[in-house]
């Protein structure tokens, strides 16, 4: 409880770094929200129209006055207003979020449900073919990047099955399952696909660590079944790089799968920065990115809580 | 009587197509898609392209251009120049309305010129329009315009959506820009940044009832998924920009490819302002080491044509008959030894990341075809702001650009190539040749002899050099079979989905 406490009072800290990191580097980066509206045309405008323009975008005040107003604002539960949506930051982001979220947990589940079998077995059959082949599979899977992935996937499936990509018309988990869940698989699967690669290495090997130590055959010898040994004694100690590994790999998610988002044109928060960041929405990325590291410190807390509960001999914080 | 049968089945199979296709033209919806979304909703400060090309389907100017560049009514059904060429009167079409229901009258067509005038705007065509004086509304349906001095290309510079009328009331509320309501064929129903378009048909426009009762445009940012959706069906009509996505369209039996040239530019721009590139000769070396066409082929798989500075169909001339537009490497070293560089020099050609697709490849091709003269280049790409940022500040050796059309040549080029330009900071270059022929071109009210005036302006430039102009690429749109009377037309704008009907 104690380390929790204290886990979470560095929240603020972490955050307020962040934010000075995000807001400095968007601003360093050549280019502003009036460039990027204008492209070269900004060249004919004259200074005073410039000037107007620059008050219409929040960008004419010196950067730290800019920077303590955001502060100020945050603190109210403020982000700010987004100049491409019209709307509040915060709300737009929460628009974004679910679609991410959930492309997010189906990647993971069909990660774990077919990397952590295939890493067992992968162990279990350490050295044979058929190790072989789930190695050779897995190293394919980390290897292929997802915009080849997924446009294989789209010109294959959708011609010859009629699974389709959104088509910028998204269907929302709670209006339509159905149709959502047939829009999100594909690229579920894409994102899933070398996220299972790299879940089916990491518990091969973190499994034949363990199957080669002592309590394990100290197991075996007490006349345990080879089932018994690996489904109890072995694979609950495997798992702690497993659930390092996709608490990471989750928290990156999180923060949008920006290429997989972009082929299947869904409107998830990867998609969404990428455009804010192009556009020069300087209060969309800072909030997004916030909204992103905050989202991936609770991943990590969560994945050192989990520790716990997998190995109770790890007392957090307790030296 | 075999032969009576035949005829008389291909009439029946005639009339039943007819009438097939009679009953479609009702009830139907547009699904359009593009991979670049539109940025706002403010048709006098918009200049993206997906911006203007949305905005063209709600707002309109007083005036539009056809296929051929003609100026032909939108809101005003006649125009004239007074005979000293400094007063323009329009006449307003009394069908013409918005679309919250009031008439577009003159106080409104007075109020928007005063919008885009007014400096708080930051309008982007305000520069074409400083030659308004005054604006006088006689009566509800005439404006008359009061120009500071001839200038015969703001009737073009009016066709442009950046000149859209946009109703007095919004721009009192200050809602221009939050809330689309112009006089146009479509209505915007829906607005959702980066994902969707929701347009209905207007019934009250005054152009007549649209084709379509409406268009879903959807953005799909990958041009390959695009296709893809284009063959399962879910995609009627689409905009692609990547030539090597266009040139796979017509090998679906069931999609149609339709190119247009256009009127912007690939260009090479030099720097004049920095050494070497201050010596004519170093920068006539390099327009005679260029091979135009293999830059086309290679960059482009030759989906366009070279270009000489005007890209206007009516006022083009051919570009072989400009200065080395054939390729003359002898001649080009020559050239460099004259202006003793006979080894060479070292620059830096900047480009702007996948805008357009072609930049990366077009500075690599040059790249080899420069290095034949000695000219060692070292390529730059940068995101687009990036590019924009320096672009703008002229902080380049060379760029690789795509640089926009206008459909008059003095309003595309008075920005660059005029000593009060606004973009002269990014030129680098102007002579007393080229500023007198732009001033003489704009007061000229002839078109026979503004033509021979801009053919002289254009071979001055090629022979000069401050830039070397490669080539215009295609406009793409890709649609179904069933869809007819889509006009391409060289400004890209997608206007005649207004009278697009989808067949069965």
């Amino acid at each position: 409880m104690n380390y929790l406490m204290r886990r979470l009072t560095a929240f603020p800290l972490v955050l307020l770094g962040v934010s000075i990191l995000v807001f400095v580097a968007i601003r360093m980066v050549p280019g502003d929200s009036i460039t990027a509206m204008l492209g070269t045309e900004a060249g004919l405008l004259t200074p005073a129209q410039r000037d107007s323009l620059a008050a219409y975008f929040g960008i004419d005040q010196p950067w730290f006055v800019q920077y303590w107003r955001w502060i100020g604002g945050i603190l109210h539960g403020n982000l700010g207003i987004s100049v491409t949506y019209g709307r509040p930051v915060l709300d737009v982001i929460l628009e974004h979020f679910p679609l991410t979220l959930e492309l997010a947990v189906l990647s993971m589940i069909i990660a774990l449900i077919v990397g952590l079998p295939a890493g067992i077995f992968a162990a279990t059959h350490n050295e044979k073919p058929s190790d072989l082949g789930v190695r050779i599979v897995a190293m394919v899977g980390q290897s292929t990047p997802s915009f080849v992935l997924g446009l294989l996937i789209i010109y294959t499936l959708s011609a010859g099955f009629g699974v389709l990509p959104a088509m910028g018309e998204f269907a929302p988990l709670w209006q339509d399952p159905l149709r959502n869940l047939s829009q999100l698989i594909l690229p579920a699967i894409t994102l899933g696909f070398a996220f299972a690669a790299s879940v089916t290495r990491i518990s091969r090997s973190a499994m034949l660590d363990v199957l080669s130590d002592d309590y394990v055959r100290t197991a075996r010898s007490k006349g345990a079944s080879a089932r018994s040994v690996i489904w109890r004694h072995a694979l609950p100690n495997a798992l702690i790089p497993v659930v390092t590994l996709s608490g990471i790999e989750f928290g990156y998610l999180l923060g949008g799968a920006v290429i997989v988002e972009q082929i299947y044109a869904l409107p998830g928060l990867g998609r969404m920065v990428l455009d804010a960041i192009q556009q020069r929405d300087y209060a969309l990325v800072q909030g997004s990115v916030l909204f992103i590291a905050l989202n991936f410190m609770i991943v990590n807390l969560l994945v050192d809580l989990a520790y716990v509960a997998l190995d109770p001999r790890i007392r957090l914080g307790e030296q | 009587m075999i032969h009576l049968t035949r005829k008389l089945l291909s009439g029946i199979t005639l009339a039943a197509m007819l009438g097939i296709a009679t009953v479609s033209t009702q009830a139907a919806t547009l699904h359009m898609a593009w991979s670049q979304d539109a940025t706002g909703l403010d048709p006098h400060k918009q200049t993206a392209f997906s911006s203007l090309r949305l905005l063209e389907l709600i707002y309109e100017p007083l005036v539009r251009v056809d296929a051929s560049l003609q100026i032909i009514p939108a809101i005003a059904t006649s125009w004239e120049f007074s005979k000293d060429g400094k007063a323009l009167t329009f006449k307003l079409d009394p069908k013409a309305k918005f679309q919250d229901g009031t008439a577009v009258t003159s106080a409104d067509v007075k109020a928007s010129f005063e919008r885009i005038l007014d400096e708080k705007t930051g309008a982007a065509a305000r520069a074409n329009f400083l030659s308004i004086a005054s604006i006088d509304t006689p009566d509800a349906a005439t404006v008359v315009f009061h120009l500071s001095q001839p200038d015969v290309p703001i009737l073009t510079a009016m066709s442009d959506v950046n000149a859209a009328i946009v109703p007095a009331s919004e721009i009192k509320a200050g809602s221009i820009g939050t809330k689309a309501v112009g006089s146009g064929p479509f209505k915007l129903d829906k607005w959702d940044p980066n994902a969707k378009e929701v347009l209905s048909a207007n019934k009250d426009w005054a152009g007549g009832a649209t084709g379509v009762d409406g268009i879903e445009i959807s953005v799909l940012p990958d041009e390959a998924a695009i296709l893809a959706a284009m063959r399962t069906k879910q995609i009627d009509f689409a905009l692609l920009n990547d030539p090597l996505v266009a040139t796979l369209v017509p090998k679906e039996p069931s999609l149609q490819l339709n190119r247009e040239p256009v009127l912007s530019y690939h260009v090479l721009q030099l720097n004049p302002s920095r050494k070497p590139m201050t010596e004519l000769k170093v920068r006539q070396a390099i327009s005679c080491a260029i091979d135009r066409q293999e830059v086309l082929d290679t960059a482009s798989l030759g989906e366009g044509k070279v270009t000489g500075p005007l890209t206007i169909p009516a006022m083009a001339t051919d570009p072989s008959q400009l200065f080395c537009y054939k390729r003359d490497v002898e001649k080009a070293k020559k050239l460099m030894a004259e202006a003793g560089f006979a080894d060479g020099f070292s620059a830096t050609v900047i480009g702007a990341t996948g805008e357009p697709p072609t930049a990366a490849a077009e500075a690599q091709v040059i790249q080899s075809q420069l290095a034949e003269i000695g000219v060692k280049l070292d390529i730059k790409m940068m995101e687009l702001n990036v590019y924009v940022d320096a672009w703008l500040k002229g902080d380049f050796d060379m760029a690789i650009a795509l640089n926009g059309g206008r459909a008059d040549p003095y309003t595309m080029y008075n920005r660059y190539w005029t000593k009060a330009g606004n973009l002269q900071k990014v030129a680098n270059y102007i002579d007393d040749t080229l500023d007198s022929l732009m001033q003489k071109g704009r007061a000229e009210t002839d078109p026979a002899k503004r033509k021979v005036i801009f053919a002289e302006f254009e071979k001055h430039l090629a022979e000069v050099s401050p830039w070397i102009w490669l080539y215009t690429s295609y406009s793409y749109t890709a649609q179904q079979k069933n869809i007819a009377g889509f006009v391409p037309t060289p400004t890209g704008t997608l206007f005649s989905l207004s009278k697009v009907t989808i067949q069965q």
